[in-house]
């Protein structure tokens, strides 16, 4: 049913997407609560910071990443030495990209839904004797928990798509970077490749649609569930 | 002596400034009285840990909760004070006895009260499988209170947890505290500003007013004191008698209720001798005469002394009599017109009878309604 390049690109992106969302889901949660429950000096520079690739052509990001996390790079190189990880033009380095460019909407929806937790409720479990890493996982992680899938959904779908950071940072290398968004640039770039680009299109909608829906559903099941109907 | 809860502390919250003493026996129910904002909830958030006082020191027995010169602040978890707050906070995301059991941490210490028997007192057995949105407020309610006892507090606050219901909610859920007190002997602070509430069910009650502690002490005291109408404010105006079960007359099914000085007759109590009884009787309820008065169908009647007249203005005025002993004061609060103050030439220090028509019982037992008695 599907070419080898096509199966290809398609296994690379998903591999790519859950990796990234996987490696960026602990961050986001993370700074969603600093930025949702903390006040720190500097809170409005690091919300700028998180944001910026949501602003910024895609193309500035790829470069920072490469002058940053290239072989030569400044935290590329020390990551190389130090745990014999490398960025440079792999299919890590394209996770990486998808992880900055999907960043800042996983953590704004996880925000929104942290900021929408009743923080009386999570006083109601501490006077139950409940410290604060159990109130944490037992009271505002599931009731923020539909917040926490449609970040993950949200980044899924944008690393799948990401295509300007990637070709900046880690090139376009058939089986290493190139995901679908890469495969069907390539396809329009020479003569004849209409159709097949045609068919990459297909698939990218159909993978699209899909994590939408299934996100769509078992937010619907999560938010009853919190909601105490289901 | 038996312990005490000891609370000194300040707290500046905004334009508001909270500056609280009080020192509460450790026993019964000790009610925060007082308008909305005075700053009851402040200081009950204070003793459960979930407000930090700028300054003070909060103590429940010997145990310090709070210093802030010693740098002591006991964080919530650690303080074991059970909390029933006004909205009634169940997770929603767990059923009725995930909600019961998540302060129980599994764990069975033997001098603590079981599931099966919390579960029984507050009348829940059939809603354990529920979800917390398939509950009327009433349920929640006794819910949450099941929540709170379960995670085994050495005392219960409960901020003002019938204001959300309403009346038949309110009966529903006020027999159960009255058990809590009575059944499980656990010290309640109870906040609230309906007196109807608090007359039936506190014995210790505090004042509260613009972010202090205006008075403290037994409930019958303090609404029998003039001085402090402003602020226990004029409800239902009447006094309050602490009176023990002395006899039952066969008879006429009549049962005799002593208070230093003199003795009451009510329809029969189902109590045993010597349980302690406490009454109201509403100042409208209470006849004034300037001598013995024979030929009347009142039974109750009593000798007093005009103690003080209220200094209020208009058709009516409200005077407090003692009927008690010398070393044992009982005060009566009566009200009755200026017309009659003036005709039978009442001023403290008035010889006076009293005829008490009509008393309510407020503790006949445990769990039971209040009830109103006509004592004719």
């Amino acid at each position: 049913m599907l070419t080898p390049l096509e199966s290809e690109a398609l296994l690379l992106s998903l591999r790519v997407g859950l990796v990234s969302v996987v490696f960026s889901l602990p961050v986001g949660l993370a700074v969603a609560w600093l930025l949702a429950r903390r006040d720190f000096p500097g809170k409005t520079l690091l919300n700028g910071l998180i944001h910026l690739p949501l602003v910024l052509p895609p193309v500035v990001v790829g470069f920072a990443l490469l002058v940053l996390f290239g072989r030569n790079g400044a935290a590329g190189a020390w990551l190389y030495q130090v745990f014999g990880i490398s960025f440079a033009f792999n299919w890590k380095g394209a996770a990486l990209a998808s992880a900055v460019m999907a960043f800042p909407l996983m953590v704004r929806a996880m925000r929104l839904s942290l900021e929408s937790v009743d923080r009386r409720l999570e006083a109601a479990a501490r006077t139950l004797g409940a410290r604060r890493a159990r109130v944490f996982c037992t009271i505002t992680m599931p009731l923020m928990s539909p917040g926490i899938l449609t970040g993950s959904i949200l980044a899924f779908a944008r690393s799948v798509g990401e295509f300007g950071a990637t070709i900046t940072f880690v090139s376009n290398i058939p089986g290493e970077t190139r995901t679908l968004p890469l495969a069907l640039y390539a396809l329009t770039q020479v003569p004849g490749g209409d159709q097949a680009a045609w068919r990459l299109t297909g698939i990218s909608v159909a993978l699209a649609m899909a994590a939408l829906i299934a996100s769509e559903l078992v937010a619907r099941r999560l938010d009853r569930r919190i909601r105490g109907a289901g | 002596m038996s312990a005490m809860i000891e609370l000194d502390i300040e707290k500046r919250l905004g334009d508001f400034h909270l500056e609280a003493r009080l020192a509460a026996p450790e026993t019964g129910i000790t009610a925060l009285f007082g308008r909305s904002g005075a700053g009851k909830t402040s200081i009950v958030n204070a003793l459960a840990g979930l407000l930090k006082p700028d300054r003070g020191r909060i103590s429940i027995g010997d145990e310090t909760l709070f210093d802030s010169t010693r740098g002591i602040d006991l964080p919530p978890e650690r303080r074991r004070l059970g909390y029933i707050f006004q909205e009634h906070r169940l997770f929603p995301h767990y059923s009725v006895k995930g909600n019961l059991l998540y302060g129980g941490k599994g764990a069975k210490d033997q001098d603590e009260i079981s599931f099966d028997a919390v579960v029984a007192l507050l009348g829940i057995e059939n809603l354990l499988a529920r979800r917390i949105a398939e509950l009327s407020g009433g349920e929640k309610q006794r819910v949450a209170i099941g929540r709170a006892l379960l995670a085994s507090p050495r005392l219960l606050l409960m901020d003002e947890p019938l204001a959300a219901l309403d009346a038949a909610r309110k009966a529903e859920i006020l027999p159960f505290i009255a058990r809590l007190r009575d059944e499980l002997r656990l010290p309640i602070v109870y906040v609230s500003h309906a007196m109807e509430e608090v007359v039936q069910l506190a014995d210790t009650l505090a004042l509260v007013d613009g972010g202090r502690i205006a008075a403290i002490g037994p409930v019958e005291e303090l609404t029998s004191r003039i001085d402090l109408r402003p602020l226990t404010g004029r409800f239902e105006a009447g006094s309050v008698l602490r009176t023990v079960l002395r006899g039952h007359d066969a008879t006429y099914g009549l049962s005799e209720l002593a208070f230093p000085g003199g003795r009451l007759r009510v329809p029969h109590v189902d109590l045993p001798l010597g349980s302690v009884l406490r009454l109201r009787i509403h100042a409208r309820d209470v006849v004034l005469a300037n001598g013995p008065v024979t030929g009347l169908s009142i039974r109750n009647s009593f000798a007093g002394t005009v103690v003080e007249v209220s200094p209020d203005r208009g058709p009516l005025v409200d005077l407090r009599i003692d009927i008690g002993t010398a070393a044992e004061p009982v005060m009566l609060w009566a009200r009755i017109t200026q017309r009659a103050l003036h005709e039978l030439k009442l001023r403290p220090g008035s010889p006076v009878f009293t005829l008490v028509k009509t008393v309510a019982l407020d503790r006949p037992s445990p769990g039971r309604r209040e009830a109103e008695t006509e004592v004719l």
